[in-house]
């Protein structure tokens, strides 16, 4: 596994870094801790001088950037143009529903998070649901619902045990 | 200067200067929602679109430069068609509740619909709603009413310095929130209340205690006391539609007992206080060596900056309570003492042109024993409701003086009004303190006026002092900048929150413009001008709680009831 660079390492990559900056910075944090968390949206601001209001409003403009750290199932609901003619709007609902959490979000147990995007390339599928790099096709708020359970069995089991 | 043809008629144009800036001048109406005078023109709201000869589609007024030639029409039907749908839009996710806000009677939103004609709503848009942010006892954030106009983010950012909030997600979900979309109380907002002054709608406005002043007022129990800041009096008359830089003082005072105040104080008595406090801390400074330059602490705005910002400088920061918080300590020690009243059973008011005060009093530093120096809060807005709620007119009503021991003033002390008044004020003081003798002409020209940074350097006795005077936060920025740079040349530097000082504050009127703000300021010289008592040190109440209650300026009673001291506060910067 290679190792995970810390905020400061990152910071450290950019000597005298200015705003212009602030969007890679940002991404490599996120590739490094897999979100932006409070504390390094404030040792960014401090870095490059500049208040955490404007870094946070920066990073809720772009979809790519999350304020959650993945949970253990990470669901990427397909919104793309054939996904959404296919149904993927209630395939959605129903995560949602079921979850109780909206996109970007990570339920409160940590096992499960939410992402939404645009497309995965796979259009012939749609709709397609990826948790975790494994893709679901043609995917019904049922067959949905069926997979999330089992993902929470295997989690419930893998505790007990 | 050349001429340009606005609907018909030849009008002047400066080079250099937007569309809007001619026709302005000439004195043709372009309405504008986004538009700071200024500031660097934003664009984005496109209300001030007209039509130019030649250039394809709509130009908007605001932000693009006159040319020689330039043939403008700004009521042509693609205009006002235009206008209108913009309006249209604004209007189709804003909620109906006109008759309940509190911006009802003045706000930008209505009038731009009234004055364009929009009269039914042609677009039913989804409504994002979002709880109202009650967290900030200064400021609520209702996001429902926002237009995004983006003024309240330019005006915290680009005048204050501050950056307590920005623009949140993109698109139809964008919203104006704090970092981490967190409450206003943790942010780093300062109270300053100027994006209230900037916002066209209810989206921003002051946390009102007109209901908890009332119920303090209907309580046998209590006596209930209050205090007006010398901003308030010169402000109060435009909310009953008198020009700007009507005095209102005598009848104020009288209003405020006609409304069931039982004491009614000014608090430029503490202004005078607070000069002979500060007075005498800035020459123990320079005499023993303590930390310069020294900042003063009358706003409580820059304060929280401070400890935000640039914690360093606290030391700097004068260590005087602001004359509100050093009436308020008098109030309920000297004057409870004397009248026999349990300080308990005192409720003190304060009346304040600033919405940073209603945080100030509740800062765990001001109070003794569990008691807050002082109860509440009202801005002058709120002033104007209690007034309206009881029924009384202060216009109609004869002027009545305060009462003592904490009525009679200095005009010195009214002058901490405007940026520039307690710099005037306390050199007027210094020279008597430390030659003896009083100087020939009180007013100190250099200091006055609405400019945002003022120096003057001037010789007091044998001491030959730097001073400087900052209004608005991106000043005082400035000028500490310089100061952590290197400069060593200012010792005493007044600063104010708001651009102008308290005449220009959070808690004043709406819909000021600059004209407005200086006639404010002309009404607070011209008091000055026409006063007997001009200087602080001959205050003769002053003396006398000095030699019944508080012995000397800096002495034991003044520090444990007059002075305070400030921490560094971790925020979200």
């Amino acid at each position: 596994m290679p190792s995970v660079k810390s905020v400061e390492t990152i910071l450290m990559d950019h000597p005298d870094a200015g705003r212009d900056h602030l969007i890679p910075i940002l991404q490599e944090i996120q590739e490094a801790e897999g979100y932006l968390s409070q504390e390094s949206i404030t040792k960014v601001g401090r870095a490059l001088e500049m208040p955490s209001s404007k870094i946070f409003g920066v990073a809720t403009f772009f979809n790519m950037f999350r304020f959650q750290a993945k949970g253990k199932y990470h669901v990427m609901v397909c919104r793309g143009t054939a996904c959404h003619v296919k149904g993927s709007g209630r395939a959605l609902d129903m995560v949602t529903k079921a979850l109780k959490i909206q996109p970007g979000e990570t339920t409160r147990d940590k096992a499960f998070s939410l992402e939404v995007v645009a497309c995965m390339g796979a259009c012939g599928l749609a709709p397609v649901v990826n948790i975790n790099g494994q893709f679901y096709a043609k995917v019904s708020p049922m067959k949905l619902q069926r997979i999330i359970e089992e993902c929470r069995e295997k989690e419930q089991t893998h505790v007990h045990a | 200067m050349f001429a340009i043809e606005a609907n018909g008629q030849t009008i002047e144009a400066k080079r250099g200067e937007t569309i809007l800036q001619s026709l302005k001048r000439a004195g043709i109406n372009v309405p504008t929602i986004c538009h700071m005078e200024g500031l660097l023109p934003s664009g984005t709201c496109r209300m001030c679109v007209v039509e130019v000869e030649g250039y394809g589609g709509l130009i908007p007024s605001c932000s693009y430069p006159v040319a020689e030639g330039m043939k403008i029409r700004t009521n042509t039907p693609d205009v006002m068609t235009t206008r209108k749908t913009i309006i249209d839009l604004l209007l189709s996710n804003h909620p109906d509740d006109c008759l309940y806000c509190a911006r009802n009677g003045n706000c930008d939103l209505a009038k731009l619909a009234a004055d364009n004609g929009v009269r039914e709503r042609s677009y039913q848009g989804g409504r994002n709603r979002r709880p109202k942010d009650i967290s900030s006892p200064s400021i609520i954030r209702d996001p429902d009413k926002c237009i995004l106009c983006g003024k309240c983010v330019r005006m915290c950012d680009e005048i204050q310095g501050v950056s307590a909030i920005d623009f949140i997600a993109r698109g139809s979900k964008a919203f104006i929130g704090t970092a981490f979309n967190q409450g206003l109380n943790v942010s780093s907002c300062i109270n300053c209340g100027q994006c209230i002054l900037v916002c066209p709608t209810a989206a921003l406005s002051e946390h009102k205690y007109v209901n908890e002043v009332l119920q303090a007022l209907a309580d046998p129990d209590k006596v209930v006391v209050v205090q007006h800041a010398p901003a308030v009096s010169v402000t109060i008359a435009e909310e009953f539609g008198f020009a700007p830089g009507t005095d209102f003082d005598g009848k104020m005072t009288a209003a405020l007992r006609r409304v069931g105040f039982d004491r009614v104080f000014d608090t430029s008595f503490t202004a005078d206080l607070t000069i002979m406090e500060e007075g005498s801390e800035l020459v123990d400074r320079v005499q023993n060596g303590g930390a310069l330059p020294m900042f003063t602490s009358c706003s409580p705005g820059w304060v929280k900056f401070v400890e935000e910002f640039y914690p360093e400088f606290l030391p700097n920061v004068s260590t005087c309570k602001s004359p509100q918080q050093m009436m308020g300590a008098i109030i309920k020690s000297f004057f409870a003492q004397k009248e026999k009243i349990d300080p308990k059973n005192i409720v003190s008011v304060s009346l304040m042109p600033c919405t940073a005060k209603k945080f100030e009093c509740g800062r765990p530093e001001m109070g003794q024993d569990f008691v807050a120096d002082v109860d509440y809060v009202l801005t002058t807005r709120e002033l104007a409701e209690l007034f309206r709620i009881t029924g009384v007119n202060p216009a109609a009503i004869e002027p009545e003086a305060p009462d003592t021991p904490f009525g009679e003033r200095s005009s010195a002390g009214k002058l901490f009004g405007a940026s520039g008044g307690v710099m005037e004020a306390a050199l007027r003081s210094a020279v008597f303190l430390l030659t003896g003798e009083e100087m020939q002409d009180y007013t100190i020209q250099a200091l006055r006026g609405m400019e945002g940074s003022k120096e003057l350097r001037v010789k007091v006795g044998d001491l030959e002092v730097g001073a400087a005077v900052v209004s608005s936060l991106g000043q005082a920025r400035k000028l500490m900048d310089e100061i952590k740079a290197g400069r060593k040349d200012i010792h005493f530097i007044e600063v104010m929150t708001c651009p102008g000082g308290c005449i220009n504050g959070g808690g004043q009127p709406i819909g000021a413009d600059k004209s407005a703000i200086q006639a404010r300021m002309a009404a607070l010289y011209q008091i000055d001008s026409d006063d007997q008592l001009r200087v602080s040190h001959k205050n003769e109440w002053v003396q006398r709680l000095y030699k019944e209650f508080l012995g000397k300026p800096l002495g034991h009673k003044s520090h444990e009831l007059l002075h305070t001291h400030y921490d560094k506060r971790e925020v979200l910067l």
